[in-house]
């Protein structure tokens, strides 16, 4: 099995008919996702691209069967959308949004924690490229193709460089279980360690590739995790080597601001958690062939 | 975004939290009306830039006359603040703020943040007041006092109180303490801030509690709701091709190295300086186009890049997903049609369709050095530089 998003997952499109929602949710349907309908407050009862819009997330659940939303929702509005889905049962909704205040996103995580365990939503991103199963379902941004059927979980904030790992992979013949974005911001859904978890869950998955960066605490966390939890072998890249203390670089969460939140500082942490890293972004996939290799995974 | 002191302490004493009297002024002759206005017999005259350290920096200056107010005011104004903090470029003083001089007793520091583990506002507070907080941490870390404040309710009086007694302030000044702790949480939360910072917040031999120095910083995220806060923004404080590029979309930092970068996606732009660096070079700026790299935004970044003096060599490094590499190759084509770049030009592409995308720059008559993978590209830049 994958992890999150499986062959036959119902997909709404929150932000459904405007202009990224529809050219995403149109590249998804090409990847074979099965997207069911979507969602556009006050445009309910239209057909776009053959499939139902509805005025909720409530009605869109009752009626499809839905469990899973992707949100192209603006900024402005994208908070009060992810907890509409939290609210209809939606098990995992992925926040494509780039832009949402960080006062916004702690609000909506504390607006599901209303919620018993089995029934509470799962959120992913926001400011990330989605969630991709190759050869299942595409849940995301990203270019499907260059993504190989295999065993390796990866999980990334940033969209680019999780594309050119997935491409060095797939150069070195290497294929993907689930590649998760969980995108760039300070406050996000889910985070290295909710996602390295259900890697280590997953009966298909044989080993993880952590994508992180300078800024909060979440990869050394996740790191602690896999000592702690862990008999996957971990492999890690952590991007902003040259990057200076203070100052936010491109993501909103990529920003030095307390000890271990350095590239140099986290890299040294991760080492002491038995986590292999990749010395540079360039050989990510070699890296991974290696611990295979060392591991008889291969 | 940052804002300056004099702007931070106003949007703090309409929360309740008390300021020492003051007015911003332009010119000398301003200044010294403006300490005549404030009266007393003690002024201090303080250079508005945005950065700390400003006092060793000789950008806080003490008078005891409103003539000397007026010559400390013309001798900053104008003039470029070098502090720790602003490199060695330093920043422009444009504003000075001109304040009536406190009678300190003892000072403190209050700060608050968002903090990513738990996800809550974290007031930070200590006795020693006037060191920065990694100064405090590093040598009188037992003094730091932390609260973390559930956001959905927001703090409550017990919190404060609990705080304002950790700092040792005399029972009589309890609850006016808390209530600047109380106003402090209450601008951090109600205004989108990511920053507030009073430090000194300082008690006085008249028994006040004042914030004497402020920083504030706002998510650039919420300013789309958050008017009165952007009105405040001062380009004069920011690197002119940082202005630039936000004011067209693109997240731009700009470094100290000679080798100018154009990629897309924060993350591989970190990744790329990193393979710059490791190749023994040195990156002059971050530069993120965005995932989309259009063809629109590559002309805007190459027209950011050779604004700036340092560049001597740039790499291009495009991980084009749904954006195929052709489409980006004939942006980079367009782009070197309408600017000349004299600088030798190290050219990545990957992803989809890199054939064709290669294809097309080859065909071009622009002069470029091409590379297949991150090491590669980074490699042939160094040796660009000859």
């Amino acid at each position: 099995m994958s992890i999150i998003i499986h062959k036959n997952t119902k997909i709404l499109v929150q932000g459904f008919t405007g202009k990224i929602g529809s050219f995403h949710a149109e590249e998804m349907i090409k990847y074979g996702s099965n997207v069911v309908g979507g969602v556009t407050p006050g445009k309910g009862g239209m057909t776009h691209l053959n499939l139902p819009v509805f005025n909720t997330v409530k009605e869109a659940v009752d009626q499809t069967g839905a469990s899973t939303s992707i949100l192209f929702v603006p900024p402005a509005f994208a908070a009060d959308s992810a907890m509409e889905a939290a609210d209809a049962g939606i098990k995992t909704c992925v926040a494509i949004t780039d832009g949402i205040p960080s006062h916004d996103m702690v609000k909506i995580k504390r607006y599901m924690r209303r919620y018993p365990k089995d029934k509470k939503m799962g959120l992913v991103g926001p400011n990330c490229a989605g969630i991709i199963s190759p050869g299942k379902s595409m849940l995301g941004i990203m270019p499907g193709h260059i993504y190989k059927e295999g065993k390796i979980g990866i999980v990334s904030r940033s969209g680019t460089l999780g594309y050119e790992a997935a491409q060095q992979l797939k150069d070195l013949e290497i294929g993907v279980s689930t590649s998760v974005g969980i995108g760039g911001d300070p406050i996000n859904g889910s985070s290295f360690r909710d996602i390295i978890e259900k890697f280590e869950n997953d009966d298909e998955t044989i080993a993880v590739l952590m994508i992180g960066e300078i800024g909060g605490p979440q990869e050394v966390e996740a790191g602690q995790f896999a000592k702690e939890n862990m008999n996957k072998p971990v492999i890690a890249y952590i991007a902003g080597l040259t990057a200076p203390k203070g100052r936010v670089m491109g993501h909103a969460g990529a920003i030095v601001s307390a000890y271990g939140e350095s590239a140099i500082e986290k890299v040294e942490l991760l080492k002491e958690c038995g986590v292999t890293i990749s010395k540079n972004p360039s050989v990510m996939g070699e890296t991974v062939k290696k611990v295979l290799v060392e591991n008889n995974l291969n | 975004m940052d804002i300056h002191e004099y702007q931070a302490k106003k949007i703090l004493s309409d929360f309740g939290v008390k300021i020492p009297t003051g007015g911003i002024v332009y010119s000398p002759e301003n200044a010294e009306n403006k300490a005549r206005e404030i009266g007393g017999s003690k002024w201090v005259v303080k250079a508005q830039v945005h950065s700390g350290a400003r006092g060793k920096a000789g950008g806080i200056i003490i008078c005891n006359s409103p003539l000397e107010v007026a010559d400390a005011t013309d001798k900053l104004l104008g003039k470029k603040l070098i502090t720790k903090q602003t490199g060695p470029e330093g920043k422009i003083i444009n504003r000075i703020y001109i304040e009536e001089a406190t009678d300190i007793k003892h000072e403190l520091y209050l700060g608050l943040v968002f903090d990513r583990s738990s996800e809550s506002i974290m007031v930070v507070a200590s006795t020693e007041g006037g060191m920065s907080v990694e100064e405090i941490s590093k040598e009188k870390p037992e003094t730091i006092i932390r609260s973390k404040i559930e956001v959905a309710v927001g703090i409550q009086q017990f919190q404060a109180r609990e705080i304002a007694f950790g700092l040792g302030i005399e029972s009589k000044l309890i609850s006016r303490a808390a209530n600047t702790i109380i106003g402090c949480y209450k601008a951090f939360s109600e205004l989108d801030a990511t920053m507030v910072e009073v430090n000194p917040l300082v008690v006085s031999h008249q028994d006040e509690i004042l914030a004497l120095d402020c920083k504030m910083s706002f998510d650039n995220n919420a300013m789309f709701r958050r008017d009165e806060i952007a009105e405040l923004r001062d380009k004069t404080q920011e690197n002119i091709n940082e202005v630039y590029a936000s004011d067209r979309g693109m997240n731009y930092v700009s470094l100290d190295g000679n080798i100018g970068n154009i990629i897309n996606g924060a993350g591989l732009a970190m990744a790329s300086m990193d393979m710059i660096k490791l190749a023994g070079g040195e990156p002059a700026n971050f530069l993120d186009v965005g995932g989309g790299a259009t063809p629109e935004k590559i002309v805007k970044a190459f027209k950011l890049i050779s604004m700036d003096t340092k560049v001597k060599v740039i790499l291009v490094n495009i991980f084009a997903g749904i954006n195929r590499c052709d489409w980006v190759a004939e942006g980079i084509v367009q782009a070197l049609s309408k600017i000349d770049i004299k600088h030798p030009l190290v050219i990545r592409l990957a992803g989809t369709n890199v054939e064709k995308g290669n294809e097309i720059l080859k065909k071009s008559n622009i002069n470029y050095i091409e590379a297949s993978t991150l090491e590669d590209a980074a490699n042939k830049a160094v040796k660009a530089l000859g």
